[in-house]
């Protein structure tokens, strides 16, 4: 009897890219990739170029690897790795620099650190050096853009209630509660309260999905 | 001497890895559960910093800068090499990182078996490469600052870690909420030591 032949999008393959939104978010759940998750989510536009370019990241470095799973040297894989991710952010450097010059220039170093990203390594690791390229790229692109998904909502609460503007656009001005009284929040703009909103995100999360909660 | 002092005072308190920039948090939030081996994990990353920084620094300048290879060849002035520098840099970073534990398994074993997994793992932590970046876009200006900063980033990474790993050690005996357990009070903690670092910005040097 011949195995019946999996669908491109079988359930098996659609929870790949749907678990890391929850169950299994990257950042919230796993730990990884925090070290860029918050020095850049002062304003929305950097927050979604960079979820964008984690993704393309992402997505590609587990192709690849998944692609030469058999063929790498299980000493020197970590180096491998490196090159294959590390040779993906020049791309996307060389491209963000091109097309969106003046976001590349707020990202700085953090579009550099996307190689040290420990999604893209943990991701690597654990899921693309044995599975089959198409189930990698799935995998990949949940989970980078799980990861952008926290970004931007960080992002937007920070710059919402601390510069009363979204993605630029002066929303609270609009709204006209500068007249009321009401003032913008600069402490929402400084790094530290970027730990404290993903602080709260994890607390609705797992508040909403007990099995997450730590035994401790 | 003093812009030395100045550079090694500002990236432990005001530059600080993990507190300004959030650099090797994935590190420092697992590895902080115990003093002792944040301790290890802390004087690990320390070592490698001091020693990865003067080399990219030396790549940085005699080979990848604009105009960097003109001691070889004066046809090299207008040849930019930069847009390969995350590359190198890592390569020297993943290089420098197997030849530390080699070393360290060969004389010392004993805190080759403290550090164990830690070592190959500083290899993709964020505060090492992130050294490295923040050196070349600062363009410091010569070997001897870039060192210290190293030394200075290194040191700031180890306080936070080492600071962390003792509030947690305490902090099993407190009531949190069940949801903030583990990562969330980690996290809000984090935060409060952060804005208490921040009170050293006013500082001028």
């Amino acid at each position: 009897m011949k195995p019946k032949k999996e669908g491109l999008f079988s359930k098996k393959n659609r929870s790949l890219l749907i678990d890391p939104m929850n169950a299994n978010n990257p950042i919230t759940v796993q730990v990884l990739g925090i070290c860029s998750a918050l020095a850049i989510t002062v304003k929305l536009k950097p927050a979604i170029v960079m979820g964008l370019s984690v993704i393309v990241v992402t997505a590609l470095a587990n192709v690849i690897t998944s692609l030469m799973r058999n063929m790498i040297p299980n000493r020197i894989r970590i180096i491998v790795q490196l090159v294959v991710v590390a040779s993906l952010v020049i791309l996307v450097d060389q491209v963000l620099k091109a097309y969106v010059y003046d976001v590349s220039k707020q990202l700085s170093v953090f579009v550099g650190l996307i190689i040290t990203n420990c999604i893209i390594m943990g991701r690597i690791e654990a899921f693309s050096l044995g599975n089959t390229p198409w189930k990698s790229f799935l995998d990949g692109l949940g989970n980078g853009a799980a990861y952008g998904g926290i970004l931007i909502i960080v992002a937007f609460f920070r710059e919402l209630l601390g510069n009363g503007t979204l993605y630029d656009y002066p929303v609270v001005e609009w709204m006209g509660l500068y007249d009321l009284g009401y003032k913008n929040n600069g402490m929402m703009l400084l790094p530290p309260m970027a730990l404290i909103v993903v602080a709260l995100i994890i607390w609705v999360q797992r508040a909403k999905t007990p099995s997450l909660i730590e035994k401790d | 001497m003093q812009d030395i002092l100045n550079i090694f005072v500002k990236s432990i308190f005001i530059d600080n890895m993990i507190f300004a920039y959030f650099l090797g948090m994935c590190s420092y939030l697992a590895v902080s559960k115990t003093v002792k081996t944040a301790m290890g994990l802390g004087l690990a990353v320390t070592f490698v910093l001091t020693i990865t920084l003067p080399v990219n620094y030396l790549l940085e300048t005699k080979v990848l800068k604009q105009g960097a290879l003109a001691w070889l060849d004066p046809s090299f002035a207008e040849l930019d090499l930069s847009f390969l520098s995350f590359i190198m840099f890592i390569a020297v970073i993943a290089a420098m990182v197997q030849l530390v534990e080699m070393v360290v398994e060969k004389f010392a074993p004993a805190l080759y078996s403290a550090l164990g997994i830690f070592l190959p793992l500083i290899a993709v932590n964020c505060s090492i490469l992130g050294g490295s970046l923040f050196m070349q876009e600062r363009a410091y200006e010569n070997i001897g600052q870039a060192t210290v900063f190293g030394f200075g980033s290194g040191i700031g990474w180890l306080l936070a870690i080492v600071a962390i790993a003792a509030i947690r050690e305490r902090l099993k005996y407190s009531h949190v909420p069940a949801p903030l357990r583990g990562l969330g009070i980690t996290f809000i903690i984090t935060g409060l030591m952060g804005m208490a670092f921040m009170s050293f910005m006013g500082i001028k040097l």
